[in-house]
C-alpha cells in the first residue's frame, strides 16, 4: 500500500498532558476509500490523537501531512478547511432547531440563507449515502441514532472527505448500528477516508479494512482485518494474552428478591418513563435488563434505590424468610434503615456515583460518614477501604488523596464498584457498568459481578452490548419506550430477537 | 481562505500539578510585577516619586500603634464575613446577602442595647443583643435558602435583593431612634453607661473582636475540614445528584449551612455595633459584605488562607487613602494602585494553572 499518497499522514506525533504522555511519536497513514478502525484501551490516546487532526488539541511535537505536503492544524477550522470532520461521542447539536438549521448554523454562506436549498442539498447527501433523515425535523423529537446521523450530514454537508467517528455505535441498536455501517460503506465507495475509534472487536471485523493499535500512547502496529482474529487484536491492545470468555456460573439456589409489579414513572415534564413494568429479580441471579438508551433503565434502577417518585405500582424486597418489605415511598435512608442493603453503581458515574473533585477516601466515606455519634467524621476506616480497593481491584492511582475525576474512566468505575460491594449487599443494581471502559477492566467488573453472584446477591445489569448481556445473564429483561417487551433466557435467547424486541413494544405477545 | 502555514505563536494548555514553591515564586513575581507597574503609574500620572508613596503605602497601614490597631480590627471584621459566606460558597449558594445580614445583625444589636439598655444587667444585655444577633442573621440567611430549597428560586438575586431590604430598615430605625430629634442618626448608644458594650482586654480596644476572629477562623477550618457537617456540604455543593444518591437532606443541608453563614454575619454586625462603633448607620458593614466574597474565593475558600487574603485587601485600602491624603491626590488613586496590585495578583492564578508553550525558534528536524 506504500505506492499511494496517504490523504492524512502522521509523522512522530506526541502529545503530553502535564506529566502524562497521550501520545507518543505516533505515526500513522489514513488512506481514501479505507475504512481505519482504531482500537486501543481506555487512555491509550486514541481520542487525543484524533483531536490533534480535528484541530481541538495541538501537538507538541511531529507532523501532519495532507495528501503529502505538510501542514498546520491549530482549530477546528483548520481542520474542515483541510475537509477533516470528527463525529464525537457527545453530539453538538442545538435541540429547539431543525436538522437543516443544525447543518448549517455556523457557516458563513455568501447572500441571504435559502433553507429549501439547504434541504434539497441535504436530501442529495441522504440519497447519495443512504442516510435517512428528515431536514425538516426537530432535534429534540429525534432518537439518538437519528441526532447521530445529523452530525454525520453535517460533516458531510461541510465537504470533509475525511470522516473520524469517535465510538459511533455505543448508543446504537444492533439493527441502527448495521444501518451505519451501510452508510460507512457506501462512504468508502464513494472515496472517503474512514477512521472509527472504537473496543468492539466483532465491529472492526466486520467493517474495517486495516486496523492500527494503540497501547499506552504508544503505536503497536497495523494489522489488515481480514488477515487477523479478534483474539490477536485483543492480544496486542492489551500487551498480553487475555481470555474473551465471560463465565456464566449456574444460579445456587435462586429465590425472589425484588418483585416490580406494575410499576409506572412519569418524569418531571409528566412524560410516562415506566408502564406498567413487572418482573422478578431472584438472588444468586443476573437479570440483564436491555434496551435502547432512555428506554426507562435509569428510571426503573432509581427507582427500586429509592431515587425516582414512582406513580403506581409495588417494588417488595423479600427476606430470606420470606417476609416482604414495601420499597415504594421511600428514600435511600429510610430503605437503608428498615435493614435493606442495595448498592447502586449508577450510569453516571461522576456525577451521581461519586465527587470528581474528592480524593478516594472522601468518596469511599459517601457512604459510610454517618456511623458514629460523633459530630466529626471518621477517616480512618474509609481510608482503609480505599487502599483494600486500590489493592484488591488494581486501581491505577497516583494516591489515595488524588481527586477521582483525574483518574481513567476505568479506574474510576473500579472505585466505585469497590464501595459499593464492600458494603455486603444483598441487591446489586448496575447500569452500563462497562460503558467506556476497556477490554481489561470490563473483564475485572464481570468477575466482580459473577463474585456477588455467586455470593447469593440479586444483581441487575443494565447494559447496551447484546454480545456482553447474552453471555453474563442468566435471564434478560428488554425494555422499549418504558414497557417490558419480553424477559428471555439469557441461555438460549439471540441477539436477533432481543434486537427486535428493543425496537417494538408489542413483544409480549408473541412470547407468551 | 487564508492558510498560514505556520505554527501558532503561543499556545496555552493547562497544567497538571505544581511544587508549591513554584506557586509561591509564580505570585511573589506577580506582586514584584505589581509594585513595578504601580511605580511608572505614579510617575507619569503624578510625578511623585514612587519609593515615597510606596512608603506612604506602607506608612498608612503599619505607620502607628494606633494604625495597626485599627489594621487589625478592619481585618477582623473582613475575616469574620469572609468565614461567613465560606461554608455556603463551598456548597456552591452563592450568598452575596453578606453586607444585609451584618446590617441586620447591628441592628438587632443596636436595639437591644437602646430598648433594654436600662432593664438589664450589663452581662445579661451583652448576651441577649448576641443572641438577637444571631438569630436575626440566620433568618435573614434562612429565608432565601429555603426558597431554594422548596422552589429552587436563584438565590444570588434573592441574597442581594435581601441586602436592600436590610438597608432600608436600618434607615427606618435610624429615624425613629435619632438622637436628637432631626439629626438622621443615632449618635453613640449609652454612651455614659455603656451599656450592653463589649469589655475591652486592658487598654486594648480592639482585642477581644480580633481574638473572637480568629478562634472563629480555627473553628471554621475544623467544621469544614473534619465534620460531618462541613463534608455534607461539600458534596451537596459539588453535586447534588449524589448527595441524593447517598441520602444527603439537599434542602435540609441547604437551609442549615445559610443558617450557619447569616450567623456569623449576624455575629460581624454584633462586634461592630457592640464592640467598636456603638452605634448603627447603613453603611457600617461598608461594602464588606461584597468585598469578602473576594477574601473567600481567593483564599480557595480555605478559612486559613482567608488570614492572609482578608490582610491583603485591607492593608492595599489603608495604604491607598493615606497615599490619597498624604499627597492630596484624589482617593481614587489610591484605589487605580490597589486595582493594578489585585489585578496581578488575580491574573497570576491564571499562569499557575496554565502554561504557555512558545514557538521554538527554529526547528530543523531532518
Amino acid at each position: 500500500m506504500d505506492h499511494r499518497v496517504a490523504a492524512v499522514s502522521l509523522r512522530n506525533i506526541t502529545k503530553s498532558f502535564g506529566t502524562i504522555l497521550a501520545n507518543d511519536k505516533i505515526n500513522l497513514d489514513i488512506y481514501r476509500g479505507e475504512i481505519l478502525a482504531l482500537l486501543g484501551e481506555n487512555g491509550s490516546g486514541k481520542t487525543t490523537l484524533m483531536n490533534m487532526l480535528s484541530g481541538i488539541y495541538y501537538p507538541d511535537e511531529g507532523e501532519i501531512l495532507i495528501d503529502g505536503k505538510s501542514v498546520v492544524i491549530s482549530s477546528p477550522k483548520d481542520a474542515f478547511a483541510y475537509g477533516i470532520g470528527m463525529i464525537h461521542q457527545h453530539f453538538k447539536l442545538v435541540d429547539v432547531l431543525t436538522a437543516a438549521e443544525n447543518i448549517v448554523l455556523g457557516l458563513k454562506e455568501p447572500g441571504r440563507l435559502n433553507l429549501s436549498a439547504v434541504a434539497e442539498k441535504i436530501r442529495q447527501i441522504c440519497r447519495t449515502y443512504g442516510f435517512e433523515i428528515d431536514p425538516n425535523q426537530k432535534v429534540y423529537d429525534m432518537s439518538v441514532s437519528q441526532k447521530q446521523t445529523v452530525e454525520i450530514v453535517k460533516v458531510l454537508y461541510r465537504g470533509a472527505d475525511i470522516l473520524i467517528l469517535d465510538e459511533p455505535t455505543a448508543v446504537l441498536t444492533p439493527q441502527e448500528t448495521e444501518k451505519l455501517f451501510a452508510v460507512l460503506r457506501n462512504m468508502r465507495r464513494s472515496g472517503k477516508a474512514i477512521v472509527i475509534i472504537t473496543h468492539k472487536m466483532h465491529e472492526v471485523e466486520a467493517l474495517s479494512d486495516r486496523v492500527a493499535v494503540l497501547n499506552h500512547g504508544a503505536y503497536v502496529g497495523e494489522l489488515a482485518t481480514e488477515k487477523t482474529n479478534a483474539q490477536e487484536m485483543t492480544n496486542m491492545m492489551v500487551g498480553h494474552q487475555v481470555s474473551l470468555n465471560i463465565e456464566r456460573p449456574e444460579p445456587v439456589n435462586p429465590k425472589p428478591r425484588i418483585e416490580v409489579e406494575n410499576l409506572s414513572v412519569r418524569s418531571i415534564d409528566g412524560i410516562l418513563k415506566l408502564d406498567g413494568v413487572s418482573f422478578t429479580a431472584n438472588s444468586g441471579e443476573i437479570l440483564g435488563i436491555a434496551g435502547i438508551s432512555g428506554s426507562g433503565q435509569k428510571e426503573l434502577l432509581e427507582a427500586i434505590a429509592g431515587l425516582q417518585p414512582v406513580e403506581k405500582g409495588s417494588i417488595r424486597y423479600i427476606e430470606d424468610d420470606g417476609s416482604a418489605e414495601e420499597l415504594v415511598g421511600k428514600d435511600p435512608l429510610e430503605i437503608e434503615a428498615m435493614g435493606v442493603s442495595l448498592a447502586f453503581v449508577p450510569e453516571d458515574r461522576l456525577g451521581m456515583g461519586l465527587v470528581g473533585d474528592m480524593d478516594l477516601t472522601d468518596n469511599m466515606m459517601l457512604r459510610s460518614f454517618r456511623s458514629g455519634s460523633s459530630i466529626f467524621t471518621n477517616r480512618k476506616e474509609p481510608q482503609a477501604l480505599a487502599e483494600q480497593v486500590v489493592e484488591q481491584l488494581e486501581v491505577n492511582t497516583p494516591g489515595l488523596s488524588t481527586p477521582v475525576r483525574r483518574l481513567s474512566g476505568g479506574n474510576v468505575q473500579k472505585v466505585l464498584v469497590g464501595r459499593e460491594i464492600a458494603s455486603a449487599p444483598k441487591v446489586l443494581l448496575t447500569a452500563y457498568a462497562v460503558r467506556g471502559l476497556d477490554i481489561n477492566s470490563s473483564y475485572t467488573i464481570y468477575r466482580l459481578i459473577n463474585e456477588q453472584k455467586k455470593a447469593g446477591i440479586a444483581v441487575l445489569y443494565v447494559g447496551e452490548d447484546l454480545d456482553v448481556l447474552l453471555e453474563l445473564c442468566d435471564r434478560i429483561v428488554v425494555l422499549c419506550a418504558g414497557r417490558v417487551s419480553g424477559i428471555l433466557d439469557g441461555r438460549t435467547a439471540t441477539k436477533n430477537q432481543i434486537g427486535l424486541l428493543m425496537t417494538q413494544t408489542g413483544g409480549e405477545d408473541e412470547h407468551a | 481562505m487564508s492558510m498560514h502555514n505556520k505554527t501558532p505563536l503561543v499556545h496555552i494548555s493547562k497544567r497538571r500539578e505544581m511544587p508549591w514553591y513554584w506557586s509561591f515564586g509564580i505570585r511573589a513575581a506577580a506582586i514584584a510585577a505589581a509594585f513595578l507597574v504601580c511605580a511608572f503609574v505614579t510617575m507619569a500620572l503624578t510625578g511623585e516619586n514612587p519609593l515615597a508613596v510606596f512608603a506612604t503605602l506602607f506608612y498608612g497601614a503599619f505607620g502607628t500603634e494606633r494604625k495597626i490597631w485599627i489594621l487589625l480590627q478592619n481585618i477582623a471584621i473582613l475575616l469574620c464575613i469572609a468565614l461567613a459566606v465560606t461554608p455556603a460558597f463551598k456548597m456552591r449558594f452563592w450568598n452575596i446577602g453578606g453586607e444585609g445580614q451584618v446590617l441586620i445583625g447591628g441592628l438587632a444589636a443596636a436595639a437591644c442595647m437602646i430598648l433594654l439598655g436600662d432593664k438589664l444587667p450589663n452581662g445579661l444585655l451583652i448576651a441577649v443583643s448576641l443572641a438577637a444577633s444571631l438569630l436575626s442573621g440566620a433568618l435573614w440567611g434562612a429565608i432565601p435558602a429555603v426558597f431554594k430549597a422548596k422552589w429552587n428560586t436563584n438565590e444570588t438575586l434573592f441574597t442581594l435583593m435581601m441586602n436592600y431590604v436590610a438597608t432600608q430598615l436600618v434607615a427606618f430605625f435610624v429615624i425613629v431612634w435619632e438622637v436628637p430629634k432631626g439629626a438622621g442618626k443615632i449618635g453613640i448608644i449609652n454612651q455614659s453607661s455603656e451599656a450592653g458594650w463589649l469589655p475591652q482586654i486592658g487598654d486594648y480596644k480592639y482585642l477581644l473582636n480580633i481574638l473572637i476572629v480568629a478562634v472563629l477562623t480555627l473553628a471554621m477550618y475544623v467544621y469544614l475540614r473534619r465534620s460531618k457537617h462541613g463534608y455534607e456540604l461539600s458534596v451537596v455543593g459539588q453535586s447534588e445528584r449524589t448527595a441524593r444518591y447517598v441520602g444527603i437532606k439537599v434542602g435540609r443541608v441547604i437551609v442549615r449551612t445559610m443558617i450557619l453563614s447569616g450567623a456569623i454575619c449576624g455575629l460581624a454586625g454584633f462586634l461592630l455595633v457592640a464592640g467598636t462603633d456603638h452605634t448603627i448607620t447603613t453603611t457600617i458593614a461598608g461594602g464588606r459584605g461584597f468585598t469578602a466574597v473576594m477574601v473567600s474565593w481567593l483564599a480557595g475558600f480555605n478559612p486559613l488562607s482567608m488570614v492572609f487574603t482578608s490582610f491583603l485587601l485591607v492593608f492595599l485600602d489603608r495604604g491607598a487613602s493615606e497615599i490619597a491624603t498624604n499627597f492630596m491626590l484624589n482617593h481614587a488613586f489610591g484605589d487605580i494602585l490597589a486595582g493594578i496590585i489585585l489585578f496581578f495578583i488575580i491574573g497570576s492564578e491564571f499562569f499557575i494553572r496554565y502554561q504557555l508553550h512558545f514557538r521554538k525558534r527554529s526547528k530543523k528536524e531532518v
